[in-house]
């Protein structure tokens, strides 16, 4: 199950990948060391850094929001090929990470092909993230719009609010082949091949696709990346209609809204659900595996998540018990769910619902890849790749020329609990492998941090996440035998949040006292999702409490929770006097 | 954070400070109902319990906030066993705002846990036992198991429709959600109710067994709870109660959780009248809810009348009473322990009062009142009792002076003569000790050589500041008192 793997973490921590700073920088200038900070990648992870070198490695000429058409429309058409080769670059995958890769490669100079045998954009734009938020606004209005008392706080009457459910669905539809047509369009605009069918690798450097019952086409490529994604996760024994019981890939449709559905999973997904269920009036039973709901949030933000999230709306849950059989509605009768514990296997319970929501995860889309062809094997449907993100075989070697980025290789997953790593974590990805196939020719190494790339659950009020939960910071102080601080500041004493009367939340912040190296933080509140990037950033370039804490924030603005969290951590470093920053004593 | 096991339970040295949150000898086992019904509704348990000699505390459920009426163990700190002192964590609680340390004001050994991790229990209602040593703690483990046998049936309130419905009283917050799945029920048939309608159900105090349910396949939806408590549907519950809902056969310890429901949340009785209070009766509420604040203990002395009621008779011709014979004993007593006649009135300091000025508790017609006899321990029981005439006079046409019934340094009141042979007085606002006195009965007792006789007893029992006024302050006063009343001719001076 993906809720225990998740809890499994092993990330790249250690810096084994140091390398000596002093190294010239590589010729091509764009990838210098200080350019890449801006992705998520650190050369030395949770290193210790004189404040100097920190200071003038964020100063960088490179253009980091790749994502933006008008700087890409300005950067070179497909390039030629090798010789030898059809493409410098194939690409499996046309998601965003597989978009992110080629749109990059273009600007490289590469001839670029991707291969897509569904619809580009991928689940992000047609089955997960993009349609979520279109269905997570028209929560949140309805929300607010229900929540009389609140209203009345403000001085605002309302009178009975409703909604029309094609209409959301069609705003959430609309919303996915707008951004869809957007990525096609600047793919296209850029002179990338779209090659359409099923992408299988053949061999080292080549790969076949094709449409089914046409003949397949071969191309030869020097690299290849895979970026197939991945697809809901259900589990054995649950039988899957896609009417009364369905993925997150169906409920995005808003087909119907049951009165009572129960949600299997309450990670991110899950829980997204349940907001966008209960605001519809929908009644909601969870049904979660582990003992507590939000497995792999921060344990004091999942507890005031379930006082907020949970508690107070039309919500139950059932912990410590697996759903073992999903039967679907049929025959005039009821969707059937049998609970059985967690631990000892007995039979719990038996639930009788209106629809269930499989929200158990997700598992990579790996199959048909032709990975037999490279000698590479799955792990539980993960290609495994190394800190380079490039694919390991069986024997646990590097295969050549082979890449694989985003949800297919796990790592993302894996660096974050609750698997809410969205585009992020999947372009910094896309740029590591850039970046690889020019510092390998240097000979240097370079370690990506996940560590740095948010995380962020789109309730109302939102939750966010970057780094280390506290459990998770604990165990490693304890293991490299250093101390941790946690420091915390709500959004009660947040004037902006106060004026729009949602003062509930609160932002964690996990650090290193002796250093003031920022180790986790935890947002849960209006606009959390917003609110993290001063942190991930942080985390990215390095940057410590003691600089941080001197950054200005507009008043008044949600962004001075952060303000005030960094302001209230004590750091016990000796500020060295070449902080630029003047402070009047 | 920390928070005192229980409001009312006292800080403090002595052998004696226990009694709050102790059942003690039986002799102050009378003392607890009082006691315990301040610290909210917990004096129900402590009837129920039988006599319990050995030093056996309760460790009960705190209120952590001010809306909080029961809250649920997140984790012992501590397991049965244990060696616990002073200050030390001993359980985390979850109250509907957050979770907290408990600490322990004693050292003892943890005997028992009554409501184990993951449970609820109401504030006030005991959580654990504290057994003061080793030899206790069979014991202690022997009463944990009775109080869970004693637990009543869960009470199933389901109120008159109307008036309810005009009357709706803020429900009281639910418990926190308990982390274990709800129990199949095994009952003859599964009852399905939707996750609202069991909030609703909690929140109405409906037995969700009782409610036919009309939704798809029989379901129990919001709108059959709402119909079975008589509101008009369509009513936006929009209170934020953190509930999610065991069924109603859930286990024990937190089956009566209904029962414990705070008396504003009940609906009225039909036909019952309301008379508001007069300014009097307020100010006695007031006074009352006041002495809250104060942390207060109890020791009881059983004192020989013998030679008192020998004084009576004599000095009884010359208008003398009962009453100021005991305030003159009192006074004397006072003036040898003038700790007692303190008060404390910042929590900070010690306010050593210069006269002696006793306060007799008066229950006149609709209300209480205490006149003050000043410088009791100055003037003779012959002055002292015209004074107690005129007092009595004014008293009773509500003409008394505010000096003359405010300035009481110290308070006897005497149910005696009404046959009571005991009981437990409150001590007003800005006093530091009030004394009850109990009927004197003839009693058998032994003396040293053993010898059986008859006296004279009658039992006396000081309620006192704890934050000034000690275990054996007050056992060292009761002394006094006793050895004056014993041997009266000094009153007589």
């Amino acid at each position: 199950m993906p809720a225990s793997v998740s809890l499994s973490l092993s990330l790249p921590l250690s810096p084994t990948a140091r390398s000596d700073p002093s190294v010239a920088a590589s010729p091509f200038g764009a990838f210098r060391r200080s350019g890449l900070r801006f992705c998520g990648l650190r050369r030395e992870v949770l290193s210790l850094r004189s404040l100097n070198s920190e200071a003038s490695g964020r100063i960088s000429p490179y253009p980091a929001r790749v994502l933006s058409n008008k700087v890409l429309a300005a950067a070179k058409s497909n390039g030629s090929p090798t010789k030898g080769f059809d493409y410098d670059l194939v690409i499996i995958g046309a998601g965003v990470g597989g978009h992110g890769a080629a749109l990059h490669a273009v600007e490289k100079g590469l001839k670029t092909a991707i291969i897509e045998g569904d619809i580009v954009g991928g689940t992000c734009v047609n089955r997960g993230c993009v349609p979520s938020k279109a269905l997570l606004a028209v929560s949140g209005r309805m929300r607010e719009l229900q929540d009389e008392h609140h209203l009345k706080a403000l001085g605002l009457q309302v009178a009975s609010p409703g909604y029309d459910r094609q209409s959301v669905a069609d705003h959430a539809n609309n919303l996915a082949s707008k951004i869809r047509s957007n990525l096609t369009n600047s793919m296209k605009a850029l002179g990338v091949d779209i090659l359409t069918g099923v992408g299988t690798i053949v061999g080292t450097q080549r790969v076949k696709y094709g449409k089914v019952g046409f003949p397949d086409t071969e191309v030869t490529a020097r690299n290849i990346i895979i970026a197939t994604g991945s697809v809901p996760f259900v589990p054995n024994g649950i039988e899957v209609d896609g009417k009364t019981v369905f993925t997150s890939d169906h409920a995005l449709k808003l087909e119907w809204v049951p009165d009572w559905i129960a949600i299997v999973g309450s990670g991110y997904i899950g829980l997204e659900f349940s907001d966008v269920y209960t605001a519809l009036g929908s009644e909601v039973t969870f049904v979660e595996a582990l003992d507590q709901l939000m497995p792999g949030f921060d344990p004091e933000i999942a507890k005031l998540a379930q006082r907020i999230l949970i508690n107070p709306r039309k919500i139950d849950h059932h912990t410590g018990v697996f759903a073992k059989k999903i039967r679907p509605a049929k025959d005039g009768k009821p969707v059937l769910i049998e609970l059985i514990d967690a631990k000892t296997k007995e039979p719990k319970d038996t639930l009788v619902v209106d629809a269930a929501l499989i929200a158990t995860g997700r598992a990579p889309f790996t199959k048909g890849l032709g990975l037999e062809n490279i000698n590479v094997t799955t792990v539980r449907g993960f290609v495994p790749v190394d800190e380079h993100m490039q694919v390991m075989d069986a024997d646990g070697n590097l295969v050549p020329h082979i890449y694989c980025i985003g949800d297919a290789n796990g790592k993302l997953m894996l660096a974050h609990a609750a698997s809410a790593q969205g585009i992020s974590g999947i372009i910094s990805q896309t740029m590591f492998i850039f970046h690889t196939f020019v510092e390998q020719i240097c000979g240097n190494n370079n370690v990506l941090n996940h560590l740095s790339i948010p995380a962020a659950c789109f309730t109302h009020p939102e939750i966010s996440m970057v780094g280390l939960t506290e459990p998770q910071a604990r165990e490693k102080s304890e293991k490299d035998g250093f101390e941790i601080r946690v420091a915390k500041t709500s959004f009660k004493a947040n004037t902006k949040a106060l004026a729009e009367n949602e003062g509930e939340g609160l932002a964690k912040l996990i650090y290193r006292p002796d250093t003031g190296e920022i180790l986790g933080v935890h947002i849960l509140g209006l606009h959390a999702a917003d609110l993290i990037h001063e942190a991930s950033n942080a985390i990215a370039l390095g940057t410590r409490i003691q600089d941080i804490r001197f950054a200005v924030h507009a008043h008044p603005t949600l962004s001075e929770v952060l303000d005030e969290l960094f302001k209230s951590a004590k750091v016990n470093v000796v500020t060295s006097p070449s902080v630029s920053e003047p402070v009047a004593v | 954070m920390a928070a005192s096991p229980s409001t009312t339970s006292v800080a403090g040295a002595g052998p004696l400070l226990s009694f709050s949150s102790s059942l003690s000898s039986p002799s102050r086992r009378l003392l607890l109902p009082l006691v315990r019904r301040s610290s909210g509704g917990a004096g129900r348990r402590a009837a129920r319990i039988p006599a319990i000699s050995a030093k056996i505390r309760e460790i009960f459920m705190p209120a952590l906030s001010s809306t909080m009426t029961e809250g649920k163990i997140v984790s012992w700190v501590k397991s049965e066993g244990d060696r616990l002192s002073k200050g030390e964590s001993v359980v985390v609680v979850e109250s509907d705002k957050a979770d907290m340390d408990v600490e322990t004001f004693y050292d003892g050994i943890l005997a028992a846990i009554v409501v184990p991790a993951g449970e609820s229990a109401p504030v006030g209602a005991p959580i654990g036992l504290l057994a003061e040593t080793e030899d206790e703690v069979p014991l202690a483990k022997a009463q944990a198991q009775s109080q869970s046998q004693s637990q009543p049936a869960p009470v199933t309130q389901s109120p008159p429709s109307p008036p309810s419905v005009a009357a709706p009283s803020p429900p009281p917050p639910p418990p926190a959600p308990v982390a274990t799945p709800v129990a199949v029920s095994e009952g003859p048939r599964k009852i399905v109710a939707t996750p609202f309608a069991k909030k609703l159900a909690k929140q109405h105090k409906v037995d969700i067994g009782t409610v036919v349910g009309t939704g798809p396949y029989g379901r129990i939806t919001p709108s059959d709870i709402e119909a079975a408590v008589g509101i008009q549907p369509k009513v936006p519950v929009s209170s934020p109660s953190p509930a999610v809902t065991p069924l109603p056969q859930s286990p024990a310890p937190s089956a009566d959780r209904s029962a414990k429901a705070p008396a504003a949340a009940l609906p009225p009785i039909p036909g019952s009248t309301v008379v508001p209070f007069t300014t009097m009766q307020a100010a006695v509420s007031k006074n009352m809810v006041e002495s809250l604040s104060v942390p207060t203990f109890r020791v009881g002395y059983p004192v020989t009348t013998n030679a008192l009621d020998a004084l009576y008779e004599k000095v009884k011709p010359k208008g003398v009473t009962m009453t100021v014979l005991l305030a003159k004993a009192a006074a004397m007593a006072l003036a040898k322990h003038p700790v007692v006649n303190a008060s404390c009135k910042d929590g900070k300091s010690f306010t050593y009062n210069e006269s002696i000025n006793i306060a007799v508790a008066v229950a006149i017609d609709g209300g209480l009142i205490t006149p003050v006899l000043q410088d009791a321990d100055k003037l003779d029981i012959y002055l002292l009792s015209q004074r107690w005439k005129d007092l009595l006079k004014k008293s009773r046409a509500k003409q008394l002076q505010p000096n003359e019934y405010s300035s009481g340094t110290f308070t006897v009141s005497n149910l005696g003569m009404f046959g009571v042979d005991r009981f437990d007085a409150i001590l007003p606002p800005g006093q530091g000790a009030i004394m009850a006195v109990g009927a004197s009965k003839p009693t058998v007792v032994a003396d040293a050589d053993g010898f059986f006789s008859v006296k004279s007893k009658m039992l006396v029992n000081v309620t006192a500041d704890h934050r000034i006024i000690y275990g054996a302050d007050l056992a060292a006063f009761l002394q006094t008192f006793a050895k004056i009343v014993e041997d009266p001719e000094s009153l007589t001076l």
